[in-house]
């Protein structure tokens, strides 16, 4: 159905651990994509003036919009327990919703600060939910730096759901991760074209979607960073179908089999319905990968994509993986995207981004995929980047997208290739 | 608890960074949770940093909070001098690790390291940015200055521009040459590219320029008392305050006033009659204190519009804005609450704001045009071309820059004369702005209810009266009605009181 797998995977491969500083958002970064994803949802941070300062300085960097996020600063009186922190947030809730009727769902996002002063967001988020019912559902996870990294937030966010959603006996497929709309749609009108009607997503756009779980649900995440989600989910009695993610035309390919084989959809019906849209990707991918044959990549750690999208640029854009950075592998998730990429690449799992800059500088990789912190630093001495962050937030998954993907690091390189900023000889 | 949507400043920390990006030589050891980092992206994104923040985090995760997060900064602390040897090294906590109560301060100063360890304390829950900036260099200055021979030449030390800060990079430019021209050089230009052995050099300047108070204030006090060295009051944006300031230098260092004036256009394109259509603008003024005081000079006495109303988000400046606003005849606004200013802007409906990023926003939504004057900054208040806010070429910067998000000057009046034609109308905007003009839509039906001001009624035919007018005057034409109506008693608003408000207001 799709190419062979490596003769000898990366799923153990030793994977070298590190500790020490990481060069990473936390997971509060992820309300600025999840609040534009459900749309009648608000995220309202407890944290201290560093975490509203990071959401405006991500959402000022990357994207402006009208915000259905905010934080609720603690004060010196909140920390010296001079101030019922319950009583101040039920305060400041009341005024919010009552500011915004068009919010039917409330996020309560714990961030370090709440953390460490033990804040008990869950009590908050039960009286809370309580008060405000039927109208707003209040829920709580955390986005904080000490517990999460960037994605993870998503992670946090979607698995906090999955125990409020209304039982059903339904047999149902739910496609797990928040996706823009437009790619949301391509995948949902592949998966009907395969004969698989009942398809819900979670993170679901509004709170009214009638979203369900149950013994006979099965679920397929579309982002590799969903381990939390994936248990949440199992708890409810649904069950997970392993499958690489949805990148390129052989991920895509590979995460929509896996699907159809469990929906029994027969092989000519599949490769019926595929064959256009892979001929397509494969035709985009060429177009846009030329340049990236042979060139070699470095992954810093950042959103948990490192691990499929190497998958993806080694086997259907031909390049070489030098080492893959991934702020965390979650062997259960990532599995099959493990025995796909060909061993070769130095494997790492969290970061010591001193001593991780210094292998990069060492190894001198054609495209280095970083965070922005990182990015201007490495092209200033010469290396060329990949903001990792952009691909968290550009349309990437599926056939349609396949190329766009291969685009995005292809276009570094071409640009360097179009710069002519020296005296001609 | 305070909700907020939007901030002006970020925590006391960042403005610490902005201290130690700015410098050389110096590293910061700062003890904060994974996440942290993403202050790193502010300078390297937004400044177009070509290097990392001097800055090492701890980042410790949950995990390390059970076990040992006192050993994780010592590490850190180590690993991060014997990796950059730097010449001084600042230590402290962002707001969680204050939390945990480590004392990085304390461990740094019993590890023994060569060089001076600095600890910092910025209580993050209860300062700001700015703050943090003006603490951080403070302290430096107080550990590492020592009063020493002046000079041989009159010298002063330029104090207070910061990474991040708005134009900071020009003015620095800019003043040096100002001051050369009167013969006096730049001992020390702190923080911005100066080094720790730098600052034990501080005391041999005559006097300290003071640039910035949100950020050199502190410095500039301590230095005044313990080295002697006396510092400007005057901050040199606009031509006036230009002129004041090196009068200011002069009185202090006994020289002569020497400007050359020859690349000066501002008063030139100001009194020329094409910025005949400026006059009595109404614009609204907000930023930092020490901008927004230039600019309402800038904009009453040097452009000839009328200030509407003016204020600041940081409390340091409060006291100083609230008697400017008394001067200016308006009330000030100080609040960090960016709602509050939105709905200020909205009621007041000028015809300009001079304001933040923030403001700008406000701006968009509200459909004012806004030029930027003041921090917190965007990636576009770096901009490649010299562009400096002080001197003689930021007043020529000025001009420019709160000219253009306007209507040209001809075009406006041929708007106005124009106003009822079919391709030359006002939905098309100015004709240098971007976006495709749009068709004029068809004289809408008149609404069932007639919009309602305060408390008076537009009557259909004043309505439609009024959207001829064209879209940089609507607000202040509908404003001044509806102030005449109301200051008369009158209920409704009726093509007739329309044109005696016109009459009434007519200058």
């Amino acid at each position: 159905m799709s190419a062979p797998a490596p003769a000898t995977g990366c799923r153990d491969v030793p994977v070298l651990a590190e500790r020490g500083q990481h060069e990473v958002f936390c997971g509060l970064t992820g309300i600025i994509w999840l609040h534009r994803k459900i749309q009648d949802a608000f995220f309202l941070v407890v944290g201290s003036r560093t975490c509203a300062h990071l959401l405006q300085s991500a959402a000022g960097v990357m994207i402006f919009a009208e915000p259905r996020f905010g934080t609720a600063i603690l004060e010196e009186t909140d920390l010296a327990g001079l101030a019922d922190a319950q009583e101040e947030l039920e305060r400041e809730v009341d005024r919010l919703l009552s500011r915004r009727p068009d919010i039917r769902q409330l996020f309560l996002v714990g961030s370090c600060p709440s953390e460490v002063i033990k804040l008990d967001l869950s009590r908050a988020a039960e009286r809370l939910s309580a008060r405000h019912a039927p109208k707003v559902r209040v829920l709580n996870y955390s986005g904080s730096g000490i517990e999460t990294t960037f994605t993870e937030g998503e992670d946090a966010c979607l698995a906090a759901m999955a125990p409020a959603l209304p039982d059903t006996d339904r047999r149902q497929l739910i496609m797990v991760g928040a996706l823009p709309d437009v790619v949301e749609d391509q995948a949902l009108d592949l998966l009907s074209k395969l004969g698989i009607e009942d398809v819900a997503v979670l993170p679901a756009r509004h709170a009214d979607s009638g979203l369900a779980v149950g013994p006979n649900t099965v679920f397929a995440l579309t982002q590799p960073f969903l381990g939390g989600t994936l248990a949440a989910l199992e708890r409810r009695g649904a069950r997970h179908i392993p499958a690489p993610f949805p990148f390129g035309e052989q991920g895509t390919t590979a995460w929509l089999a896996a699907v159809a084989r469990e929906f029994g959809v027969d092989q000519a019906h599949f490769d019926a319905v595929t064959a256009a849209p892979r001929a397509r990707a494969t035709r985009a991918v060429a177009q846009a990968a030329e340049g990236l044959r042979d060139k070699s990549v470095f992954f810093f750690p950042d959103s948990q994509l490192e691990i499929p999208l190497a998958r993806f640029l080694t086997r259907e854009c031909g390049m070489r993986a030098i080492e893959v950075g991934a702020p965390y592998i979650h062997r259960g998730v990532v599995g099959p995207e493990l025995d796909l990429l060909a061993e070769g690449p130095l494997l790492a799992e969290g970061q010591d981004v001193e001593r991780q800059l210094d292998r990069c500088r060492a190894a001198r990789p054609d495209l280095t995929v970083c965070g922005l912190g990182l990015a201007n630093p490495l092209e200033a001495e010469g290396l060329a980047t990949k903001w990792a962050v952009e691909l968290v937030f550009t349309p990437v998954h599926f056939y349609e997208q396949a190329g766009d993907l291969a685009g995005l690091f292809s276009r570094p390189l071409r640009r360097r290739a179009a710069l002519r900023l020296e005296a001609a000889e | 608890m305070k909700l907020s949507v939007w901030t002006y400043e970020g925590p006391p920390h960042v403005g610490a960074l902005r201290v130690a990006t700015a410098m050389k030589g110096l590293h910061y050891v700062l003890h904060a949770p994974q996440g942290d980092t993403y202050a790193d992206l502010l300078f390297t994104m937004i400044e177009r940093r070509n290097h990392r923040p001097p800055v090492t985090y701890t980042t410790f995760q949950a995990r390390d909070l059970g076990a040992d997060t006192a050993q994780l900064f010592k590490t850190a602390c180590l690993a991060a001098y014997e990796r950059f040897q730097p010449q001084a090294m600042i230590v402290g906590a962002s707001c969680t690790a204050e939390l945990i109560q480590d004392d990085p301060g304390g461990m740094a100063e019993t590890m023994g390291l060569p060089v001076p360890v600095i600890p910092l304390e910025l209580p993050s829950y209860q300062r700001k940015e700015n703050f943090g900036a003006d603490e951080t260099l403070f302290q430096l200055v107080r550990a590492l200055s020592r009063p020493i021979d002046r000079s041989a030449h009159v010298t002063c030390n330029l104090i207070g521009p910061t990474a991040l800060g708005f134009r900071h990079r020009d003015d620095i430019t800019e003043l040096t040459a100002l001051l050369g021209d009167m013969g006096i050089g730049v001992n020390v230009c702190a923080p911005y590219g100066a080094t720790p052995q730098d600052l034990t050099r501080l005391g041999a300047a005559h006097f300290n320029v003071l640039m910035y108070p949100e950020t050199g204030e502190a410095a500039c006090r301590w230095m005044e008392r313990e080295l002697g060295q006396p510092y400007t009051r005057t901050v040199p944006i606009g031509v006036g305050a230009t002129r004041d300031f090196l009068g200011e230098v002069a009185a202090l260092t006994g020289r002569s006033v020497a400007l050359d004036e020859s690349r000066l256009r501002l008063p030139w394109y100001s009194a020329s009659v094409d910025s005949t259509y400026l006059t009595g603008k109404r614009v609204f003024i907000f930023g930092d204190g020490t901008h927004v005081a230039c600019a309402a000079r800038i904009a009453r006495d040097e452009m000839g519009f009328e200030v509407a109303g003016l204020g600041c988000y940081n409390r340091e400046q409060a006291r100083m804005i609230r008697g400017l606003a008394r001067d200016y005849g308006v009330e000030a606004l100080i609040t960090e609450d960016y709602l509050e200013v939105e709905s200020r802007i909205a009621e007041l409906a000028p015809e300009m704001i001079l304001g933040t990023q923030m403001e700008r926003h406000i701006g968009k939504r509200l459909g004012i045009p806004c030029a930027v004057i003041s921090a917190p900054v965007h990636v576009q208040d770096f901009p490649a071309r010299y562009s400096p806010q002080m001197g003689i070429e930021g007043a020529n910067v000025i001009f420019d820059t709160w000219v253009h998000p306007l209507v040209m000057g001809l075009e406006e009046h041929l708007l106005t004369m124009f106003r009822e034609d079919f391709e030359f109308h006002d939905d098309a905007g100015a004709s240098h702005h971007g976006g495709a003009a749009t068709p004029r839509a068809p004289d809408p039906a008149p609404a069932e209810a007639p919009e309602t001001g305060a408390e008076v009624i537009w009557l259909d035919e004043a309505e439609r009266e009024l959207r001829k007018v064209p879209f940089f005057v609507r607000g202040k034409a509908r404003r001044n009605t509806e102030t005449y109506a109301s200051e008369r008693g009158l209920t409704r608003i009726g093509l007739d009181t329309l044109y005696d408000a016109k009459a009434h207001y007519a200058r």
